[in-house]
């Protein structure tokens, strides 16, 4: 890889646990990304424009609230709507296998649960980089299937 | 190069693209200047347009910039911040937090007239520099007013991008004791303001006036030092009118020559074509440093 990825790591809504979230940011860090960390407790718009000022390709969501399946179609909607079409998202957390269809359906690429060991997490990236139409508004049917 | 033009109507996705394009090198300030010439004739520059926000890792520098950034653009004036952080040199992977004390930009009022971005100094040291001052001088184009730069005032790198600007502002705190002094006067010497930060912590005057006697033991004209606290918000108006009329004191006008300089040849070293063979050539020990030298300085 040529250049580093420039990866969005970010915490939407009322939601105080962020160790998942700098795990993975720590994890894309050392296998030589660039990591913008948002902090806690931000807004859709808030992360989507974070997303575009930073020219990032990967959007990471992190939430254990239990607000998912309100917070990030929310997020996916509005990407879509700045344009920001072929941003790949991902998301974490406490999120059981049932809620994720939605999630998929939005356009998101992948959810890691409680126990995803971090190289699954990388191995995803390299995937994505490589399937077309992975952004979030490009209507591919590709996801990863993930171990937890 | 609709891209340019998108970044020129104000297009923030836009922007952001051609400051990664300048970084990643897929084109350079040059080719948009002979495509653009017009955006970059007719700039008007009152006082200065870049400035280095540098110290310590810790002395509040992210926070402070937040509170400029605010009184700033309730002034009506464009800010860009480019916050560098550095890269691991092991696997060049970076992570990039300054935007977590940056709540000016969450304010609706503001958050057209703030573009940030997190910059990693990457592998080469020489290069960030020249990156950085590619897309100072993009941005300025472009019409952001002023363009401040957020560096720890560590290594190389972060204290050449520094250089780059057209004026630097060293950030100190209180309890900074004598174990380190030695390493501030290396950062000291390029600043044309101090502030002092953190005023609401016993020490911080003291600090102040320390670095006020040994600014007025040397030559030239001693810079503004300003105490402020960006928690309580102490000196904060003082701090950014002070910045935003900033006098060159033209102390550092040779330090900063001296970096720039360095800069510039590093790059050269680093984006020559030879540089491999040189490489390996040393390698096996067939040439000596000073013949690499010679053949380095041969273009």
């Amino acid at each position: 890889m040529s250049e580093p990825l420039r990866i969005v790591v970010a915490k939407p809504g009322l939601d105080g646990h962020d160790r998942g979230a700098k795990v993975v940011a720590r994890t894309l860090r050392d296998a030589g990304h660039e990591v913008i960390y948002t902090g806690l407790r931000r807004t859709a718009q808030q992360i989507v424009e974070t997303v575009r000022d930073e020219d990032a390709r990967f959007l990471g969501l992190s939430s254990l609230s239990g607000a998912h399946n309100h917070l990030f179609p929310k997020v996916c909607e509005l990407l879509v709507k700045e344009g920001l079409d072929d941003v790949i998202v991902f998301g974490g957390g406490i999120i059981p296998f049932e809620d994720r269809d939605v999630l998929f359906a939005c356009g998101m690429k992948a959810i890691f649960g409680p126990g995803t060991p971090t190289t699954e997490i990388l191995d995803f990236i390299i995937k994505a980089c490589e399937v077309s139409n992975a952004g979030v508004g490009q209507n591919g049917d590709w996801h990863w299937e993930s171990s937890a | 190069m609709n891209l340019i033009t998108e970044a020129i109507n104000g297009d923030r996705r836009a922007i952001a693209r051609v400051l990664s394009g300048l970084e990643n090198r897929n084109f350079s300030l040059e080719q948009i200047k002979v495509n653009f010439p017009s955006i970059f004739s007719n700039q008007v520059r009152e006082n200065w347009s870049s400035i280095a926000i540098t110290g310590a890792p810790g002395v509040g520098k992210s926070c402070l910039i937040d509170k400029i950034l605010i009184d700033w653009s309730s002034k009506g004036i464009k800010t860009a911040l480019l916050a560098i952080d550095p890269s691991s040199p092991r696997t060049g992977g970076a992570l990039l937090g300054d935007r977590v004390r940056i709540t000016a930009i969450d304010n609706e009022k503001y958050k057209d007239l703030i573009y940030i971005r997190s910059i990693a100094t990457r592998k080469s040291s020489g290069s960030a520099p020249l990156i950085v001052s590619d897309m100072v001088e993009f941005l300025s184009a472009i019409g952001w007013h002023r363009v401040i730069i957020e560096t720890v005032g560590s290594g190389q790198s972060e204290v050449r991008c520094a250089a780059i600007t057209d004026r630097i502002v060293v950030v100190e705190g209180p309890a900074r004791g004598d174990g380190v002094q030695a390493e501030k006067a290396g950062l000291l010497e390029l600043a044309d303001a101090v502030i002092v930060n953190k005023s609401d912590i016993s020490g911080a005057s003291q600090h102040a006036s320390e670095i006020k006697e040994s600014f007025e033991l040397g030559l030239g004209q001693t810079p503004p030092i300003i105490l402020t606290s960006a928690l309580t918000g102490e000196g904060i108006e003082q701090a950014s009118t002070a910045l935003l009329e900033l006098e060159d004191t033209g102390r550092s006008k040779k330090a900063k020559w001296r970096e720039r300089l360095l800069a510039e040849y590093e790059r050269k070293i680093l984006e020559s074509d030879k540089l491999d063979e040189i490489l390996e050539k040393l390698a096996i020990g067939s040439i000596s440093i000073k013949d690499a030298l010679k053949l380095l300085g041969d273009d």
